[in-house]
Formats: structure tokens, C-alpha cells, sequence
């Protein structure tokens, strides 16, 4: 017995194979190329199969990850796949952009005293493995309820509730705004982090389960959640997302060349602007190249400057490494790709030129003094620091704030003071009879995971009244 | 798809009308708002402002002129054929209101936008005069619809070879002049706008005008649209697309527009290239 543990903790995490970073940062090609079955194999063999699994426990969704690795190990990569389908219906989604270091690999007994096993990698090749060999039978739908539901909003947390109640029997319509299905992880995530093809054979899994998808429909605009009721709609679930993009508010933000993450990264991921001119919507391709804020969106549109062409792409953050709010492998990956980082810095005017571009922008130097609101040291402007840098294109990417589209046109739906709606935590109820909501239009912007997480519990919630009333 | 019922051509088939099945669509727009097309799978989102609606035949107007590759495309396709994408109806609708004698001025494809809104105010009890203009005689589009919607009709000319010789705000200054007028609406050319607001300014005639600004998802979500407004910035999407006319910082809106002039102009060539044609003599925009 203590022969085989050690055996296990002689074995080292297994590295992703990746593009070289100088390759991969002037191509849209997945920056992981994905792991062997030997390799999966030989990582899932350092589980330890704890009897009272941490990792599960991080795991918004409650995965059951010493269960399906189990599977691995055993290379039945069929049964891990359907075991993983139990809690989560996007899992090669997850496998890909999850935190885990703050999740599940975060609470791993074995990275108490070496590296955690790689969770997210083996949960990535199991969906890879799944979507290319098409074993595993698709979990079986309950009886017909007669029951209907709209989702409105395609992103994780409606896709999450829209595959939940399918299998509970539920008849089920997802509602898209735009043209195409997927809400962020096909307008925000770029190609590089999450192939399309990946959400949308997650879209169409979910068609196959007997779901519907309406794109263009903007729900409070086309059809208001009045008018779902009156088509016979049961319940209606609101995964709208944030999406109303925050700008800084210092002079000179509406030169051209000047975007907000939502409007750069959608030119390039959704509107395929990377591919011009075969697609036709254009894009700034910036030579040098500012992105203002460090979260994983920031990251996003940083390396998605670099492979448009950029030269120089800089991320200008006001706190300080220690507050920098992306995964710790965006971070890691964008920094070998060459983005620079300059921290403790904050934007006080944008420079442009007699056509209206931008060409520079002014900015302080911070140091960090007491916790804010936020738990975070707050950034104190430094008297004297002014610089100037030089850029030809700058991306905002401080957030987003509740869009009012929908949450204006609809009565009866309480809003809290900055205008995300009021649900409750548990069951994601909102004050509007049979109406439920998740996602960041409820937490304002977080994870695509705990979006799910949030979709889980309004799913639950939204059968329990299918099933017994309010 | 969203299938054309009816494609007409006008102004020697620069400005195109199409007339789209959208019967979600048609159920709910109200004048003054807008639609999101997207011709193919690698097309270009484009917001317009519909020209009119037909609920109760489930379709849409809309009226472009061909400027791009991607109205270009648009022209291209013939009735039977269809959009893959309409999105809508989008942007706030005009507030009507029964306020008196009114001023509706127009220019360019603008015009289109602008019957709905003429037709709305006439129909609440207002006296509306409108004025439109064109380049000249053949590219004025709607002359006969204008006629109907409002209670007097001018039109202007810029060469003098029908109407009034000059532009719309020669006839806008006469029109205020003869005092009494408590509100005007402007849709157009930016730089029309501009100086119908100018001149309302000086008689303290509350304006409103109707923005075409580039943007993408239409819905709040990019940010692209935004101008600013009284010193604000407003989204033209779900703010808008109309603002008051006098607070409205139209230079740096034509500014913006600009933002892929190069693209775009690279991009049409080399469709129409493609295509064995010429681009079109009149494309350039109606001068205030």
C-alpha cells in the first residue's frame, strides 16, 4: 500500500503539449493541442481517489471527479464521458476555461504537497475524445411533461438549464439575440482558448435531446416574457449575461480606434474579423496596442491583438500582480506570447490626431493604499508620475455592467440598486411569477463555471415548480 | 431566412427598396426604429431604420442606398431570395406627440426613414410641412409618399432641376420665418443634420434627428455606437437612434463613421471587381 502511493506521487503532472508561443501568437489555432489517451491515462493515475473528494466540492457543478477519472484510468473514456454528463453538459467548454486552480485542482489533496492533478486537462480529453468518436449514448429524457421553457440567452448558464430540463422531460426553446448560438463563448472567448466548433456541437447535442434554438430573437424587443407566457410558455429562465460594456470616462475614450472588449473581440470572434477580408466585417489592426484592465478578458483581447498583427500589445492594470483577476494560465500564456505588463498604472486621457485616431494615451503611476469594497488594496494615483505611451489602438476592458434591454420592458422583475436582477441565491426565483435568472445579469461579470453552477440551481428550482407549482 | 416579397429600385438604382417577411418583427415596430440585416454567413451586420412596416402581412420596408460591399450584396439579391439575419425592432421609438405645427426635413435615403415618422405626426393632429431634398430630380425618392404623409410638401434641388434650387435649409429658414413652429424633425446626411439643427437653434425650435452610426449587435452590448450627446455618451442602439437634435456632437460622429472608409472602399472594389462591374457614379450622400 505505501509502495503504491508512492508510485503515484512519483509520477509528475502531465504538461499540456501547446503551439510555441511565438508560433501560436500570430495564428487563431487552440494554443493546447490536447493531450494522448497514454497521457490522460498516466495523470489520471496520480488521483488519489479521495473518500471525501475536496475537488468535488469545489466544483460549482458538483462533478463526480474521482469518477469519472476512475474511468480514465481505466482508458473507458466512454463511461467517464457519460459519468461527467451527469452534472455537466458542456464539459470540453470547461475542460478549456475554467479556473480550476481556484476550483476543483485548487482543493486537490495531492497539491498539498506537489502539483495538483490535472482535472480540467483530463476532463478536456474526455470531451475531445467523446466529440470525436461518438461512443457514449446520450443521456435518456424522462417522459414528455407537456411542460414548456424558454431560455432566453444561448451562454453557459441557459445552455446548463436548457440541457437539465430537456432531460427532465421538459420541452424546451432557447432564444438567442444574435445570429449564432453560444452567448459569450462564441462573441467573447477567442478561436485560440475555445474552438467554435466546440460550442456549437454542444449547441447541436442539445438539439439532438429534442431542444430548440432561435437566434435573432431579442427577448423584451421581438417578444417581450409577457408575450412567452401568452404562447404557452410554463417557465422562463434569463441568462441575458451582463453585456453592457464599461468605459473609463476619461476624455478623448470615443477616438476611433478606441474599442470596448464586447466590440473588439466580437469583430473578431463572432463577426470572424480575423478572416477579413472573407468575412466582411473589419477590425483595427492596431501596431502597438494598449488593452486597459488584467481580467481574462483583458487577456483575450491582448493576444488577440498580437495575432491581428500588433507589434507591442500592453496591458495597463491600476493594481498591482498579486490583484490581476485572470486565470493564472491566461496570464501565463499571454506573457510568454510577449504582451507586456504594466501594473500600477491607471489611463487619464486618450491622444488622437486631426482624423480622429487615437495615438497616445496620458497616464499616472498608482500605489496601492487601504482594502477597498472590493477586498482589494485600492489604487492611489502618485503626484508627478504623468507618462505618455504611444498606441494606435486601445481596448477597454474593465467590465460590464446589467444590460437594460430586457429588465426595462419587462414588468414586475425587481432590480438591485446597480441594476442586476434580484434572484435568490439558492433557487435563482425572481420577484416575477415563474420567471428565474442566473448568469452575470444577476452576479454582474464572473466565470462561465459559476454561471452553470447558477443555471443548475434555477434548473431544480424550475422543475420542482413544473412539477408542483409556485 | 427571411424571404424579399418586393424589390423596387429608385433614384436610377443607387437606392434600393426591399420589402422582407419578419412577422415578429412587423407585429412590434413602431416608426423611428431600426433592424440589424445580415445577407449571408460571412456577411456584415447593418443596421437600418425601417421605412415601413405591414402587420398584418408580417413584412418589413427597408430603403438603402448602395454605398459598400455589404449593400452591394444587399442589391444583389432579388425577391424570392433572402436575408439570413434580421434582428429587430431595435432602438427606442419616435415619442409622438400632438404639438402643433411641425417641420420634417429630409434628405437622401433619410427621406425613407422619415415617412413613417411624417405619416405618425400627421396622424396624431399635428400640421406638418415637410421639405426634402436630393442632388436632383431623378435621385429624390418618395416624392409621392412625402405628398401623402404630410400636409405640404417642399422640395429642394441642389442643381435647380425640380422644386426650390438649393439645399433644404434655404427652405427650412422660410419655412421658420413665417414663426409657429414648435418642433422639427431632421433625417439625413450627418452634415445636413447638423446644419438643420444649427438654424433650429437660432429659433429655438426643439429638433430631433435620426442616427446611423456603425455598430454591431444593436442591442448595448459593443459599445461601437456610441456618440456623445450634451457632453455624454450615449449608446445610438438602445439610447437611441434619435437624440435631440441641438446636443448631438455631429463631428465627432462624422468622424467615427469614417472609421473603415479605407476598408470599406478596398472591400467594394474588390467585390465589384469580382463581380466584371463599375462602382456606381452617385454614391456620395445628399449635401445639407
Amino acid at each position: 500500500m505505501a509502495e503504491e502511493k508512492e508510485k503515484k506521487e512519483a509520477i509528475p503532472r502531465q504538461p499540456m503539449p501547446e503551439q510555441k508561443p511565438e508560433v501560436r501568437a500570430r495564428n487563431f489555432d487552440e494554443v493546447p493541442t490536447g493531450q494522448s489517451p497514454e497521457m490522460a491515462i498516466r495523470e489520471a493515475q496520480r488521483c488519489m481517489e479521495c473518500k471525501k473528494p475536496a475537488c468535488v466540492e469545489g466544483c460549482p457543478v458538483e462533478i463526480d471527479i474521482p469518477g469519472f477519472i476512475k474511468f480514465v484510468k481505466e482508458g473507458d473514456f466512454t463511461s467517464a464521458i457519460t459519468k461527467i454528463w451527469e452534472k455537466s453538459t458542456l464539459p470540453a467548454v470547461c475542460g478549456r476555461v475554467c479556473p480550476q486552480e481556484m476550483q476543483c485542482e485548487g482543493r486537490c489533496i495531492v497539491g498539498k504537497k506537489g502539483d495538483p492533478v490535472a482535472i480540467g486537462n483530463i476532463e478536456r480529453f474526455v470531451a475531445d475524445y467523446e466529440r470525436k468518436h461518438k461512443k457514449a449514448s446520450l443521456p435518456e429524457r424522462a417522459a414528455p411533461t407537456g411542460k414548456k421553457v424558454a431560455v432566453v440567452g444561448s451562454g453557459p448558464s441557459g445552455l446548463t438549464v436548457a440541457g437539465d430540463l430537456l432531460l427532465k422531460g421538459h420541452d424546451v426553446t432557447v432564444f438567442e439575440a444574435f445570429h449564432k448560438p453560444g452567448g459569450v463563448l462564441v462573441y467573447g472567448i477567442p478561436e485560440f482558448r475555445l474552438p467554435k466548433e466546440i460550442v456549437f456541437s454542444e449547441v447541436a447535442g442539445l438539439e439532438a435531446m429534442g431542444g430548440t434554438v432561435e437566434c435573432n430573437a431579442v427577448i423584451g424587443r421581438t417578444v417581450s416574457i409577457d408575450e412567452l407566457f401568452e404562447q404557452g410558455y410554463n417557465a422562463v429562465y434569463l441568462g441575458v449575461g451582463a453585456g453592457l460594456p464599461r468605459f473609463l470616462g476619461v476624455p478623448g475614450e470615443n477616438l476611433i480606434g478606441i474599442f470596448s472588449a464586447n466590440e473588439y473581440l466580437t469583430r473578431s470572434n463572432l463577426m470572424k474579423a480575423y478572416l477579413y477580408p472573407e468575412f466582411d466585417t473589419p477590425i483595427i489592426r492596431g501596431k502597438k496596442v494598449i488593452t486597459l484592465g488584467a481580467g481574462n478578458v483583458a487577456m483575450d483581447s491582448a493576444r488577440t491583438a498580437l495575432r491581428l498583427g500588433a507589434e507591442k500589445s500592453l496591458i495597463v492594470y491600476r493594481r498591482s500582480r498579486q490583484e490581476v483577476p485572470a486565470r493564472a494560465a491566461e496570464v501565463h500564456h499571454a506573457e510568454e506570447e510577449g504582451v507586456e505588463f504594466h501594473f500600477l498604472t491607471a489611463p487619464t486621457k486618450f491622444i488622437g490626431n486631426e482624423k480622429g485616431r487615437v495615438t497616445g494615451m496620458e497616464g499616472l503611476k498608482m500605489e496601492l493604499g487601504e482594502p477597498d469594497q472590493s477586498g482589494r488594496r485600492r489604487p492611489i494615483p502618485m503626484k508627478g508620475s504623468e507618462f505618455e505611451l504611444e498606441c494606435d489602438l486601445a481596448i477597454i476592458a474593465v467590465g460590464a455592467g446589467p444590460n437594460p434591454l430586457l429588465t426595462q420592458s419587462t414588468e414586475g422583475l425587481e432590480l438591485n440598486k446597480w441594476g442586476y436582477i434580484l434572484a435568490d441565491a439558492k433557487t435563482g426565483k425572481t420577484s416575477k411569477r415563474g420567471v428565474w435568472a442566473g448568469g452575470d445579469i444577476v452576479t454582474g461579470s464572473a466565470t462561465v463555471i459559476l454561471a452553470m453552477g447558477a443555471g443548475r440551481e434555477a434548473a431544480n428550482s424550475m422543475h420542482d415548480y413544473l412539477t408542483w407549482g409556485w | 431566412m427571411f424571404k424579399i416579397v418586393k424589390r423596387e429600385e429608385m433614384a436610377q438604382g443607387t437606392v434600393i427598396l426591399n420589402e422582407i417577411e419578419a412577422p415578429l418583427i412587423a407585429k412590434k415596430a413602431q416608426p423611428g426604429q431600426f433592424v440589424i440585416l445580415k445577407a449571408n454567413e460571412t456577411g456584415e451586420r447593418i443596421p437600418l431604420t425601417m421605412a415601413d412596416t405591414d402587420p398584418e402581412n408580417g413584412t418589413i420596408t427597408v430603403i438603402y442606398m448602395v454605398v459598400g460591399k455589404s449593400t452591394a450584396l444587399f442589391s444583389d439579391l432579388k425577391v424570392g431570395d433572402g436575408y439570413q439575419d434580421v434582428i429587430g425592432p431595435l432602438g427606442k421609438a419616435t415619442h409622438l406627440e400632438k404639438v402643433g405645427n411641425v417641420v420634417c426635413v429630409g434628405g437622401g435615403t433619410g427621406v425613407a426613414v422619415l415617412h413613417p415618422i411624417t405619416r405618425a405626426l400627421k396622424e396624431v393632429g399635428n400640421h406638418v410641412t415637410c421639405i426634402i431634398g436630393a442632388r436632383n430630380k431623378d435621385l429624390l425618392i418618395l416624392e409621392e409618399k412625402m405628398r401623402t404623409a404630410s400636409n405640404d410638401l417642399r422640395i429642394c434641388t441642389d442643381d435647380g432641376s425640380y422644386g426650390h434650387h438649393g439645399f433644404v435649409t434655404d427652405v427650412l429658414r422660410e419655412v421658420l420665418e413665417q414663426g409657429d413652429i414648435a418642433f422639427c424633425v431632421a433625417i439625413g446626411p450627418v452634415p445636413m443634420m447638423k446644419f438643420v439643427s444649427k438654424m433650429t437653434k437660432e429659433y429655438g425650435v426643439k429638433t430631433l434627428v435620426s442616427l446611423n452610426p456603425i455598430m454591431i449587435d444593436g442591442t448595448g452590448m459593443c459599445g461601437g455606437c456610441r456618440v456623445s450627446v450634451g457632453g455624454a455618451t450615449k449608446f445610438a442602439c438602445v439610447d437611441g437612434p434619435e437624440f435631440d437634435g441641438h446636443e448631438v456632437d455631429y463631428d465627432g460622429l462624422m468622424l467615427r463613421l469614417q472609421a473603415y472608409a479605407e476598408d470599406e472602399k478596398k472591400s467594394y472594389e474588390e467585390h465589384l471587381a469580382a463581380k466584371g462591374g463599375k462602382p456606381c457614379k452617385i454614391h456620395a450622400p445628399v449635401a445639407p
